[in-house]
């Protein structure tokens, strides 16, 4: 890591490292106990593991002079490290609170494996961990190859990759220790939203100073994707996070938004990182690997423009479909739920565009797991954007809220798309960043697909069933008008589905084993910082590999 | 059109303050109006805020992720009405920061839950559900039964004072006292807190230990007031 760094630049993250284990001390003497206390110690630990870390080079030689004709791959390489990483933890995690629904005694009696404390580790474990680290080691390595230029500067990469883990290790130590501001999907106290604030501000100022120097006139739509995902996601953040702290020694808070405003905002923010974490930076994903893969351009240039303004738009509308028949005014609910349907013609757009990409190309995806990856992400984005749209109809949502065809419907989105674009693109830069032609292990490839599919569809297929089950129960009357079954019978009524769910689930796990091992066996041997063939276009005089050829438009 | 966005993919900054633009709309529409509209400001008059030792039961309820199994939003169905009583009302969750409508029902909704049970099945229920109910998946909370740190309620009392919950000086500077009281029925400030948060709060020793005040009288206390806090969404159900 350090040696891909000028002396200058070490000197940089040498002074950056202490900040960071002061910080951690400041915040762990200020709070003395709690979670903010234990959280100060982590920051400066790992504040002191990277001064460290960089004092042992600071008087090394400096950086290969050459390296400015090359792009700026260890930060990419990191950043997928940490996605498997998460992947495990998320995904194990995952698996465990399945498996507590079955089973609610296969926890030890101990408050940080509860149920309750658990399920936000697997739900920020998989869509920050993991998701979150994906959309970042893959924005860079997009962003440089479609820009044909090397980052802005090397230190801000690593800021956002070391800032945005420690963000997730923070949240997720956070909930075991009973630390939650208890909004899904944005569970961690002010302090980390602060943090994050910063991490994203610095990304964003990367991204953008990196585009200033891009040797394409045009910005290719990949990264349209990765800046509405980067700013929308910022907005996001700060207006449902704010919230007024009991103390500054503390991690407790609460927020200022209260009663319906507070669920209109909450649901506004919690769709939209449906919309712009797990569905625009992923289409990034999609729009530059599935070319890239198949060798073939974007179909249709014009669908594209049509579904990116159409996404960003749409999308901001919808959150008031978690709030069909609640408390919030009927007119905002019908607002969300004609939002939700007109939002089904940008997604299929891009969904279509995708699969028309592959057509002609069709061999490819039989040959190659890596492609069929992609391929089956893009069906079941459409799926589980048609199921969305349906799901948002207010009748259909009487049935289906609060029951398991929620869940259903989020682990077919989840699963089926975003691990399996993210599982696609790892394929892809893995095997080019270590200078080879193919993964270590092309079968395991292949395993890892068919575990992947077998795992989603079990998933899926049980919630389904398990969610249309209950909503039916609990809305049944007999025939002297009274309810038909009590609640009880409806928990007994889910067991055969959170069984086959769980082994579902662990089959998907498994396949997320088979490729970390992968990964593992073909990035080693190859020093950190890339050897990647392809170059930016100011080193470029040899002829261009196919590899290096850009995805047209 | 074409050509438009043929420009606009040359420069970053338009494609950002684009985004930016296109991306705000749809949330001002749908949330200004929430802080001015009658349906969604108007705070029933009855409506109480929680007790400090109900408050204490909500955090517990919120560190626990009690909200990832429970909902506490009844819909305005039919079969919802039945199963769980009166559909809830905006007014309602006036003062909670944040709400807990949540969105997954594992278990039933607690939105009325309070005067349901006896204090002795909630205690009984949380140290282990399956005791009571044997087919239960709801998880064991034994630790419960260890002491309430109170020290913190006086400042949780104040931020909330500042969010506009409408406690009054005397209520933030007894906080802790009151949590002690509310769950010693025979002690000098019982009264006190009746007093000051009305009299259908309960004042009892809801865990069955005197000795100490638990975290168990805290949650149980906070369960056994959801719904009792305004009479609001039953009068509304009752005009129609
Ligand atoms: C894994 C999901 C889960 C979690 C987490 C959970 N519960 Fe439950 N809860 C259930 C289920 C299932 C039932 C229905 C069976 C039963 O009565 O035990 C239930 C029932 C209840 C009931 C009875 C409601 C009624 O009307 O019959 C109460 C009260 C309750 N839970 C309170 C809590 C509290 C307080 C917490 C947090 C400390 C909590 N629950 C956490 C699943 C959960
Ligand atoms: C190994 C595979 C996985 C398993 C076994 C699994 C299991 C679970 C379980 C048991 C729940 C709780 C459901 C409930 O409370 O009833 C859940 C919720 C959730 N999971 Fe997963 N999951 C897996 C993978 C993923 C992935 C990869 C993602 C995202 C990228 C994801 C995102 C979510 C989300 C967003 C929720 C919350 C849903 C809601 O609140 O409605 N999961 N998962
Ligand atoms: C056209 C696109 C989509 C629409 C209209 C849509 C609509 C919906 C609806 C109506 C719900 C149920 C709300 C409720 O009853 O509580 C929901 C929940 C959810 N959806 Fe989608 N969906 C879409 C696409 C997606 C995709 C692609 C993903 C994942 C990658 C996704 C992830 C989720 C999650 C995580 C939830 C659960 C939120 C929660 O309750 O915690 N959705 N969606």
């Amino acid at each position: 890591m350090t040696d891909t760094l000028s002396l200058r630049e070490r000197r940089i993250g040498f002074f950056l490292a202490i900040l960071l284990a002061l910080l951690g001390l400041t915040m762990a003497a200020a709070a003395r106990h709690g979670a903010m206390a234990v959280h100060g110690v982590i920051a400066m630990a790992i504040g002191v593991a990277l001064i460290f870390l960089i004092a042992g080079s600071l008087y090394d030689p400096d950086a290969d002079p050459a390296r400015k004709d090359r792009y700026y791959d260890a930060p990419t390489q990191a950043g997928i490290f940490f996605t498997l990483i998460w992947a495990m933890i998320g995904m194990g995690a995952g698996v465990w609170v399945a498996a507590l629904l079955y089973w609610p005694e296969a926890t030890p009696l101990w408050p940080a494996t509860s149920f309750g404390r658990l399920r936000p580790v697997h739900t920020t474990g998989v869509i920050f961990g993991f998701g979150g680290n994906a959309l970042i080691a893959t924005s860079f390595y997009v962003l440089q190859r479609t820009a044909r230029t090397r980052l802005a500067d090397a230190i801000s990469p690593w800021f956002v990759v070391i800032g945005f883990n420690l963000f997730c290790v923070w949240g997720v130590t956070g909930y075991l220790m009973g630390s939650t501001q208890s909004k899904e999907y944005a569970e961690p106290e002010w302090y980390s939203d602060i943090w994050l604030v910063i991490v994203w501000v610095t990304y964003f100022v990367l991204y953008m100073r990196t585009l200033a120097r891009r040797n394409e006139p045009h910005i290719y739509v990949a990264n349209w994707y990765y800046l509405a995902f980067i700013l929308v996601v910022a907005m996001l953040h700060i207006v449902n996070n704010l919230a007024l702290p009991v103390s500054l020694t503390g991690a407790r808070s609460f927020p200022v938004w209260g009663g319906v405003q507070d669920a209109m905002i909450q649901w506004w923010y919690g769709h939209n990182a449906v919309a712009f974490f797990l569905t625009a930076g992923f289409l990034g994903m999609l729009y530059y690997f599935l070319p890239v893969r198949s060798g073939r351009p974007i179909w249709s240039y014009r669908l594209s423009i049509l579904s990116f303004w159409g996404i960003t738009f749409f999308y901001i509308w919808v959150g008031s479909h978690h709030l069909h028949y609640t408390a919030l005014p009927y007119w905002v609910q019908t607002l969300g739920m004609t939002f939700s349907v007109m939002l089904l013609v940008p997604s299929w757009a891009s969904a279509g565009n995708a699969l028309a990409t592959l057509n002609g190309a069709w061999h490819k995806v039989r040959d190659d797991a890596t492609l069929r990856f992609m391929f089956v992400a893009a069906v079941f984005y459409g799926l589980s954007t048609f199921e969305g749209s349906f799901l948002a109809i207010r009748p259909v949502n009487s049935l289906s809220h609060y029951t398991d065809w929620t869940v259903g419907h989020v682990h077919s989105g989840t699963l089926g798309w975003v691990a399996m674009i993210v599982f696609g693109a790892i394929y892809t830069i893995v095997p080019h960043l270590s200078g080879r032609e193919a993964m270590a292990s092309p079968r395991a490839v292949e395993w890892h697909f068919w575990l992947a599919v077998s795992g989603t569809l079990i998933y899926v297929i049980s919630m389904w069933n398990a969610g249309i089950t209950q909503g039916l129960m609990w809305r049944t009357y007999s025939e002297n008008g009274a309810l038909a079954y009590s609640f009880l019978d409806s928990v007994r009524a889910m067991a055969p589905y959170y069984l086959l769910r769980t082994i579902g689930g662990a089959l998907f796990l498994a396949g997320a084993v088979v490729c970390t091992w992968n990964c593992r066996k073909t990035m080693r041997a190859v020093p950190m910082g890339g050897s990647a063939s392809d170059r930016p276009l100011s080193a470029q005089t040899p002829p261009r590999r196919p590899f290096d050829a850009e995805p047209a438009e | 059109m074409l050509i438009l966005h043929y420009n606009l993919e040359k420069v970053s900054m338009a494609l950002v303050v684009a985004i930016i633009g296109v991306a705000s709309i749809g949330g001002i529409v749908e949330i200004a109006p929430l802080f001015t509209i009658d349906e969604t400001v108007k705070v029933p008059e009855d409506l109480r805020p929680l007790t400090p030792l109900e408050l204490a039961g909500r955090e517990i309820y919120i560190r626990e992720g009690c909200y990832a199994c429970h909902s506490q939003m009844i819909r305005s169905l039919a079969d919802e009405i039945d199963r769980y009583g009166p559909y809830s009302l905006a007014g309602e969750s006036a003062y909670d920061h944040p709400m807990l409508w949540g969105s997954k029902r594992t278990g039933p909704d607690l939105a009325r839950v309070g005067g349901k049970y006896s204090d002795y099945w909630h205690v009984a229920h949380l140290i282990n559900p399956r005791n009571v109910v044997s087919a239960s998946i709801m998880p064991s909370y034994p630790w419960l039964l260890r002491p309430l740190d109170t020290g913190k309620l006086p400042a949780e009392l104040a931020t909330l004072a500042r969010l506009g919950v409408p406690y009054s000086e005397v209520m933030l500077t007894a906080a802790a006292s009151d949590a002690m009281a509310q769950s010693r029925p025979d002690s000098d400030g019982a009264t006190e807190v009746q007093d000051r948060y009305g009299a259908g709060v309960a004042v009892r020793d809801f865990d069955g230990n005197v000795e100490k005040v638990s975290e168990m009288d805290a949650v149980v206390a906070y369960l056994q007031s959801l719904g009792t806090q305004t009479r609001a969404a039953l009068q509304t159900l009752e005009e129609e």
